[in-house]
């Protein structure tokens, strides 16, 4: 066997150190010396973070099993810094009583989830492919539930692992289909004897929606709003943009490199998928009162945005869909960063205990603002851009009805912003939350959020580096 | 980076400036300062811009400057002005400095107030100089959103409602906008090389006829509806009655100007072909904002709806004398522009000063005015004049230009409707001259405003600041006039060659 295969596969075998060595950490620390055990964990992805920026890779190991190119690493670099910025937040959540006993198993299993992102995006092979979503999907029950005593959460958890295994076989079952229609498993291969029978369809049509369960568009997202509301919210942070991202960021790179010459038929598809997702998403969300119900079926309509970048299947839909996760995690975390900032303190996440919040913490709900116009769309900050490049992609491709009527829900989505914004600034209320007395992990990690949101739209160079490796079908 | 540039550098700076302030006082300094330092730039801007033009430089937009921002899509930030980019920096500047003096005491929370207000200052300015789609586009948006938290917190009355209905459509004008300014780029060149600067796409004039036909609806209405055009400017009266002072003076006298300034600058200039065959609707919604205002304006009890009202009507016509294409009456156009910014903040101005005394709006509940508080009554009869038209001040100027324009047309259609329009004129002097006779000559209404005080230094120096303003345009109207003249004439060129 030839070891020089596993050389392409660096970024993997360094995620997988770190791994190894925080389980021994984990395992034969003394429970002094695990003090810094959030610190070594951060610490380590950090390091990791920043081999990922060594000269990008391309080419294939193992046959063609594995493959990887500089658009892989982009993808990689923007989960790693969305995940880095998770575990930052979560420092302060995991040192409470009843959970830092699980501390060790929290930080490995997310970082599983990654590796398992990581083999999803770099696969060439169904297989592989199949093997990293596992991965990537099962290690989440264990995270959901890790309130074990908390009813929320450990119901959340039963609702997904149920759903992650429907949605597994869905995508089984629609892989076999492929199989039988091409005779191989290999993305190049398939690419090349893909022949428009029934049978191949019927197998697409499996597979997308067994990734619609990962990205949660409707309507294949009923769990989303039972499941982020019960978890913990570092995980409903870690849920809602690095595994929607990774999936979403899957789905491109496998819809554009194998099944680019039946674009004609998955195209209407997501065309369809794309319109519901957009405004079921929106419609459900104006109704919420609970933040983090809230926030998913936000993240539901923002899964539609994101999609815009697949369907628009062009290097600039390339570009501009992992431009727009990169914002999206900046937004979405600045968001959740609050909440859990709130949550820990007085353990309310409903909009109408958030009435007169900036009396209060001016400067928490000064971020928050922030970050919901960012998801909103209002420039200077990110969003603006993201939305605005997204846009670019799909009319580019001419889907000027499609944009128009996500056009016409980012209004609805504003109105559903604006309402949070409005019980924090306008609202009174007798009872205000107290001034919240943040750690300091989570203050950083909000400050990076905000610092993101207002940097990445104006700075041009981080697109263009995004738009250098971006490749169409 | 040039000159331009520091129309939003500055306002910047402003923001740093506010974070750092400690107590009112470094608030008011920093926003004086900076309001003022503004006015200066404006007013050297059109100096320079007038030398330049005396000296011989016939470009259309002067001092342009390029950057490219995002290689990979094409977007650049490109500024550059022409005359009536010129002369609505200089007006802008003018509503702000006047604005920040009407908000002298504002409460509560006076840093986050100027935060916003100059937020809204960066995309007003910032949507002036430039002459690129996405530029253009994204300062429209960043100009929008302060007015959210403005309405909502600051306002009065009905205000959360009457922010998020105001937000919400002129998001959703912009929606409109931003579908049309994508479709206006991907048309811009016929060889391929597609741009977003608004100069190179008028000089392709490449986008198809059939793509015409529905990108100039979507940039139209999607100014328009920041223009306040019927049926779409429902959100303008509910606004400007909940905003405060200082937010009505520059959302009525600024912010809806970059509504016309779009509809001609996009819609028309770059689709001209579409122009001619589509006016003839957006003739008669604008046609009947004009006359809908005016006579809503008739029935209002409460002042601050009056003046919304009556800016519906007039902002109608500014669009209404766009539409009408001749080179008279865009110029006219454009003054009326000026003139409405400037007589409308100066109204709003005098209102919010009035309610701050009497803490009503109600006109039934007000009389004797004039007695009262001398001062605010007579800038208030100024303002009142101006806005019926009468001569030596600016809404004469305008209203005359925009009428004489609108005449050459000899067809019955643009007869009708002119002849229609030219009665708001009419109708303006009824509910004007009804306020002024009941607010400041009738009796007094309330015993206990017999004690109540004349304007302040503050309130002094902004009124007085309009009034010079309004009268300068209305003593002399001829450099500016010439000065908008020119340059519309090469947007109404473009548009009647093709009749």
């Amino acid at each position: 066997m030839d070891f020089s295969n596993f050389l392409w596969m660096r970024d993997e075998l360094t995620l997988l150190a770190v791994i190894l060595i925080l389980f021994l950490y984990d395992v034969f620390g003394t429970e002094k010396s695990r003090r810094f055990f959030s610190a070594t964990a951060c610490t380590l992805l950090a390091v990791q973070t920043a081999l990922l920026f060594l000269p990008a890779l391309a080419g294939e190991a193992f046959g063609g099993m594995y493959r990887t190119s500089p658009a892989v690493n982009t993808v990689k670099i923007v989960l790693n810094a969305g995940t880095l910025l998770v575990l930052i937040q979560a420092t302060a959540w995991i040192r409470r009583a009843d959970v830092v006993i699980r501390r060790g198993e929290f930080y490995i299993l997310t970082l599983m989830t990654l590796l398992g992102m990581y083999l999803m995006i770099s696969s060439g092979n169904f297989l592989l492919f199949f093997i990293g979503l596992e991965t990537a999907s099962l290690p989440l029950t264990a995270l959901i539930a890790i309130e074990k005593y908390h009813h929320d959460s450990y119901e959340s958890a039963a609702k997904y692992v149920f759903i992650a295994l429907f949605s597994s076989s869905l995508m089984l079952m629609g892989l076999s289909f492929i199989y039988g229609a091409v005779g191989t498993l290999y993305f190049s291969d398939i690419a090349a004897r893909l022949a428009g029978t029934p049978l191949l369809y019927v197998g697409l049509v499996f597979f997308m929606a067994g990734m619609g369960f990962k990205i949660s568009i409707v309507p294949f997202h009923l769990w989303t709003a039972d499941v982020y509301q019960g978890a913990p919210t570092s995980i409903t942070a870690y849920l809602s943009v690095i595994s929607k991202g990774a999936a979403a960021a899957a789905l491109m790179l496998i819809l554009f490199k194998v099944f680019a010459p039946v674009a004609v038929v998955w195209q209407p598809v997501l065309w369809g998928l794309i319109v519901v997702t957009i405004t079921v998403g929106n419609l459900f969300a104006v109704r919420q009162k609970n933040l983090k119900r809230f926030m998913a079926f936000s993240s539901i309509s923002q899964a539609g945005y994101i999609l815009l970048g697949v369907i628009a299947g062009s290097a600039t839909g390339m570009a501009s869909l992992i431009y727009y996760v990169l914002v999206y995690i900046f937004s979405n975390l600045a968001v959740f960063g609050v909440i859990s900032v709130i949550e820990n303190a007085t353990g309310k996440v409903c909009m109408d205990d958030y009435n007169g919040l900036y009396r209060t913490n001016p400067k928490l709900s000064v971020a928050m603002m922030l970050a919901l116009f960012s998801l909103a769309g209002i420039p200077p900050f990110a969003g603006f851009f993201s939305k605005f490049f997204i846009f670019y992609a799909a009319v580019q491709e001419g889907f000027y009805v499609l944009v128009f009527i996500a056009l016409l829900n980012t209004i609805i989505s504003l109105y559903y912003y604006l309402l949070v914004v409005k019980a924090m600034f306008i609202r009174q209320d007798d009872c205000l939350i107290p001034a919240v007395q943040s750690d300091g992990a989570s203050r950083f990690c909000i400050a990076l959020c905000v610092a993101g949101i207002v940097v990445i739209g104006l700075l041009s160079c981080i697109y263009t580096a995004i738009s250098g490796v971006s490749f169409g079908m | 980076m040039n000159f331009l540039s520091l129309f939003v550098l500055i306002p910047l700076l402003m923001m740093g400036g506010l974070a750092l302030a400690r107590n009112m006082k470094q608030i008011r300094a920093v926003a004086a300062v900076g309001s003022s330092l503004q006015l200066l730039l404006a007013a050297v801007v059109m100096v320079l811009f007038l030398q330049e033009r005396a000296a011989g430089n016939t470009a259309e937009m002067l001092f342009i400057a390029d950057t490219v921002w995002y290689a990979p899509l094409n977007i650049h930030y490109t500024v550059g002005i022409d005359g009536v980019s010129a002369a609505m920096l200089l007006l802008s500047a003018i509503v702000v400095f006047a604005g920040v003096f009407a908000s002298w005491k504002i409460d509560p929370l006076p840093r986050e107030f100027f935060l916003w207000l100059i937020l809204l200052l960066i995309g007003v300015f910032g949507f002036f100089i430039s002459i690129n789609l996405f530029t253009m586009f994204m300062f429209y948006e960043i100009a929008l959103i302060p007015m959210y938290l403005l309405i909502g917190v600051w306002g009065s009355g009905n205000k959360t409602y009457s922010a998020m209905k105001l937000t919400l459509m002129l998001m959703g004008g912009s929606a409109l906008l931003l579908i049309g300014i994508l479709g206006i780029y991907f048309h811009s060149a016929a060889d391929g090389n597609l741009t977003m600067n608004i100069l190179e796409i008028a000089r392709n004039n490449a986008i198809p006829h059939e793509a015409q036909y529905y990108l100039f609806p979507l940039t139209f209405v999607g100014f328009g509806v920041l223009g306040a055009m019927f049926p779409f400017h429902t959100w303008s009266p509910d606004g400007h009655a909940s905003a405060p002072t200082a937010v009505s003076m520059l959302h009525a006298g600024v912010l809806m100007k970059l509504g016309g300034y779009g509809c001609f600058r996009v819609a028309m200039f770059l689709m001209p072909w579409a122009a001619t065959q589509l006016s003839w609707i957006f003739l008669i919604l604008t046609g009947i904002s004009v006359v809908y205002g005016a006579f809503s304006a008739c029935v209002q009890k409460d002042l601050k709806y009056i003046n919304a009202y009556s800016s519906v009507s007039h902002c109608g016509l500014v669009l209404f004398a766009l539409l009408m294409w001749n080179t008279t009456a865009m110029t006219g156009a454009v003054l009326q522009m000026l003139s409405h910014g400037l007589m409308t903040a100066l109204f709003f101005a005098l209102i919010g000063m009035i309610y701050g005394r009497t803490h009503t709006r109600d006109i039934r509940e007000m009389g004797g005015l004039m007695k009262i508080m001398p001062f605010l009554s007579v800038c208030y009869v100024i303002a009142g004049l101006a806005s019926l038209g009468l001569p030596g001040l600016s809404g004469f100027v305008a209203e005359m230009t925009v009428f004489v324009g609108s005449f050459q047309w000899s067809d019955t259609f643009h007869r009708v409707f002119t002849i229609i329009a030219c009665t708001s004129i009419v109708i303006t002097a009824v509910y004007i001259l009804r306020v002024v006779g009941k607010l400041l000559y009738g009796a007094v209404q309330d015993e206990h405003h017999r004690s109540l005080t004349d304007a302040v230094w503050f309130e002094r120096l902004s009124a007085i600041t309009l009034i010079v303003a309004v009268a300068a345009i209305g003593m002399a109207p001829g450099w500016i006039s010439r000065l908008i003249g020119d340059s519309m004439s090469v947007i109404s060129e473009r548009i009647l060659q093709y009749i």
